[in-house]
């Protein structure tokens, strides 16, 4: 083998192990929004249950953040936390448990909102998706998916969601919905058009027990 | 159906049943040459398929006689093998058990002296009793004779007392001299039962000889038999060799386990090293730095196993000189210990982190955590294990030798069945074009069986023709 051809084969080959070295992005990145208006509040001990499933599936490596949906979600301070595990799993374990620690004092203090803005909401964690950037995105909203706007605030434009997977758990029926479920069902529809014309993938969990199912993390 | 083919647009059926007939009478037309086209086909692809069966055959009676010729051989240096240690083992033996046979034949000698000296010291010099006898009755009846009261018969009697004094003396100094022997005798038998077991030893080494001369006569008739390229030997190499290969393989397919089982005990706590998320590959980079140590723990069993000469993978290190062979094994012992040390505490880790992992599942799902009574039971054999199973995975060199010496042997051999049956199989399909296209040719003469039938028709007709004509002529010139 001649030099010149030495050279380019070492090359190559050191081409190939670096581009395989490198660090790829964490596998999965969740987002859970969790609707604190009157109408939903009362459904808050079941979300802490999806928050411990959700820390007990991650894996070292996995973003997770969860927000309050109140009266203006597309806030920083909604962001009750959010983070990207650490690569090591004993540390990883801990940061669980801080989370952990701090889903059930959010459980046991949060106060009802008076409006519910889920759009609002859905954009924070997308923009925070896209900053960490996973190899799997995915959006949990947990809420009756009833939007109520305070006034003056503007969510009527097309939400950017190409490649999230967006699901809505625990879609309690209101009044209205028992009086004629066409309401209810118009309404996931407008989300469903809303979702899917952004690019993202919908999908509606009102079986706990089959969140881990559809979302086999 | 395409209108430019149907001469009668209104009427389908006519146009098919008109197409029919123009295709029969072409086919008719284009009969002969038609039927050289199939044969031809045929033949073509029969000659092909027969040529390329005679190149396949060739090829697997090439591989075939190559693969002897390396049976041959690698059973030849086999047999040199041992033939040369069963030369060594004699040697060591004859040095060991008959080197030391002049002191031993020093020993036997002074036994022999000394049981001789013994014995002849023991003989038995009894006095002449029947002598005494007579003397001691002739002077009793003197006396009679004489008379007691007279001189000659005082004196004899004198001499009768003395006589017999004598004799008790004599009895007695015999009695003492028999003790003697007696004692003399006893102390001979520790030397009599040293010089038998002294015997029995030599009778041992000589019988150990004898009987690895016997197994050494075994390896050159066997030996012999694999230089004279016999079939038999063949044979019974091949059939060695595929045993050999089960049996490596089967060991080796245990080793696989025993590595899975060491990888799965470090490639969790690796994780907490080198990371969890970064990846080469699609492999994560945890489980490849556990791969690699796996891989360097069998590489280090191996390069001790060559430098004990227990395996010979390497020709490089079994020329090397025992002082650097000797060092090369301390050395690849030494670096395998350290990582046995690792992969303990690895596997320590493991647990814990396994634990934790428990821990967390049960705070996440509100219980209270638990840690059972006896937990350092399986923490301890956990380590153990990890501290165990690379010393053990380094006997997997002994295997692996014979799995790659007898793996090319049997490959080859599966190679040249395969060969045999591909040949076969082209060989038939050679067969069966031929059929095909006489096949064919039947079925082609089955579509034109009308026109055909009526030039039968014609010609018998006209071979009737000239029957009747020769018959009138001949019938004419007769007349």
């Amino acid at each position: 083998m001649t030099r010149t051809s030495h050279r380019v084969w070492t090359t190559l080959l050191g081409a190939c192990v670096v581009s395989g070295c490198d660090v790829a992005p964490p596998g999965t990145g969740v987002f859970l929004l969790l609707d604190t208006s009157g109408t939903y509040a009362d459904e808050l001990t079941r979300a802490e249950t999806v928050i411990n499933y959700l820390l007990g599936t991650l894996d070292p490596g996995d973003s997770f953040g969860v927000a309050r949906i109140d009266g203006g979600s597309f806030s920083e301070k909604d962001i009750l936390f959010r983070t990207t595990f650490d690569e090591r799993p004993s540390v990883a374990n801990d940061q669980k448990r801080q989370l952990m620690e701090a889903a059930a004092e959010f459980a046991d203090t949060v106060q009802n909102a008076s409006h519910t803005d889920i759009t609002g909401g859905v954009l924070q964690a997308v923009e925070w998706l896209n900053e960490v950037e996973p190899g799997r995105k995915t959006i949990l909203i947990f809420s009756d998916m009833e939007e109520d706007l305070p006034a003056g605030y503007v969510r009527d434009f097309p939400l950017e969601l190409s490649g999230v997977d967006v699901y809505a758990v625990n879609v309690t029926k209101l009044r209205p919905d028992n009086v004629d479920p066409r309401v209810y069902l118009t309404r996931l529809d407008q989300w469903r058009t809303r979702v899917e014309s952004g690019g993202g993938r919908w999908t509606v969990i009102n079986d706990l027990e089959r969140l881990a199912v559809e979302l086999a993390l | 159906m395409p209108t430019w083919l149907m001469a009668f647009p209104e009427s389908p059926v006519l146009s098919v049943l008109l197409l029919v007939v123009v295709l029969v009478i072409a086919m008719y037309g284009a009969r002969s040459p038609a039927h050289r086209v199939i044969q031809s086909t045929a033949k073509a692809v029969t000659q092909a398929c027969k040529l390329t069966a005679d190149a396949i055959r060739g090829v697997q009676n090439r591989l075939t006689d190559r693969t002897r010729e390396v049976l041959l051989s690698e059973g030849l240096q086999e047999a040199e093998r041992q033939i040369e240690q069963e030369f060594t083992r004699i040697a060591s033996s004859v040095e060991r058990d008959l080197g030391a046979y002049p002191a031993l034949h020093r020993i036997l000698a002074d036994q022999v002296q000394r049981v001789d000296e013994d014995y002849r010291k023991a003989t038995d010099a009894p006095p002449a009793l029947e002598g005494w006898k007579q003397t001691i009755q002739a002077a009793g009846e003197l006396t009679k004779t004489l008379g007691s009261p007279t001189a000659a018969g005082k004196a004899v009697d004198a001499l009768r007392v003395t006589v017999e004094k004598v004799h008790d003396e004599a009895l007695d100094l015999y009695r003492e001299n028999s003790r003697e022997r007696h004692r003399l005798l006893a102390k001979m038998v520790p030397a009599w039962r040293s010089m038998d077991s002294t015997l029995t030893r030599v009778e041992t080494a000589v019988t150990g000889i004898f009987e690895r001369s016997r197994h050494l006569d075994d390896l050159m008739r066997g030996y012999r038999d694999i230089a004279s390229k016999s079939d038999a030997a063949e044979r019974a190499l091949a059939t060695s060799s595929l045993t050999q290969f089960v049996t490596s393989a089967l060991v080796l397919v245990i080793a696989l386990l025993g590595g899975f089982i060491n990888f799965q005990l470090i490639a969790l706590p690796m994780s907490e090293m080198v990371g969890a998320t970064s990846r080469i590959g699609s492999m994560p980079t945890s489980d490849v730095a556990a791969l690699v140590i796996i891989l360097i723990e069998i590489t280090m069993g191996l390069f001790l196993m060559e430098s004990l000469r227990i395996t010979r993978l390497f020709p490089v290190i079994g020329r090397l000189e025992r002082r650097s062979r000797v060092r090369m094994a301390w050395a690849t012992f030494a670096i395998l210990f350290v990582l046995a040390g690792i992969e303990a505490s690895l596997a320590y880790m493991r647990d814990m982190l396994a634990a934790d992992r428990i821990a967390l599942t049960q705070t996440l799902a509100g219980g209270v955590v638990q840690r059972p009574e006896f937990m350092w039971i399986p923490s301890i054999g956990q380590m153990v294990m990890g501290f165990i199973l690379p010393f053990a995975l380094t006997f997997v060199a002994i295997p692996l030798e014979s799995f790659v010496h007898t793996g090319r042997i049997v490959l080859a051999q599966m190679t040249a069945g395969v060969l045999r049956f591909v040949a076969f199989t082209v060989l038939l399909v050679g067969f069966s074009a031929e059929h095909v296209g006489k096949a064919v040719k039947d079925i082609y003469d089955m579509v034109v069986f009308l026109p055909l039938k009526v030039e039968e028709l014609i010609v018998d007709a006209r071979a009737r023709v000239r029957v009747d004509d020769a018959a009138a002529d001949r019938t004419a010139s007769r007349a």
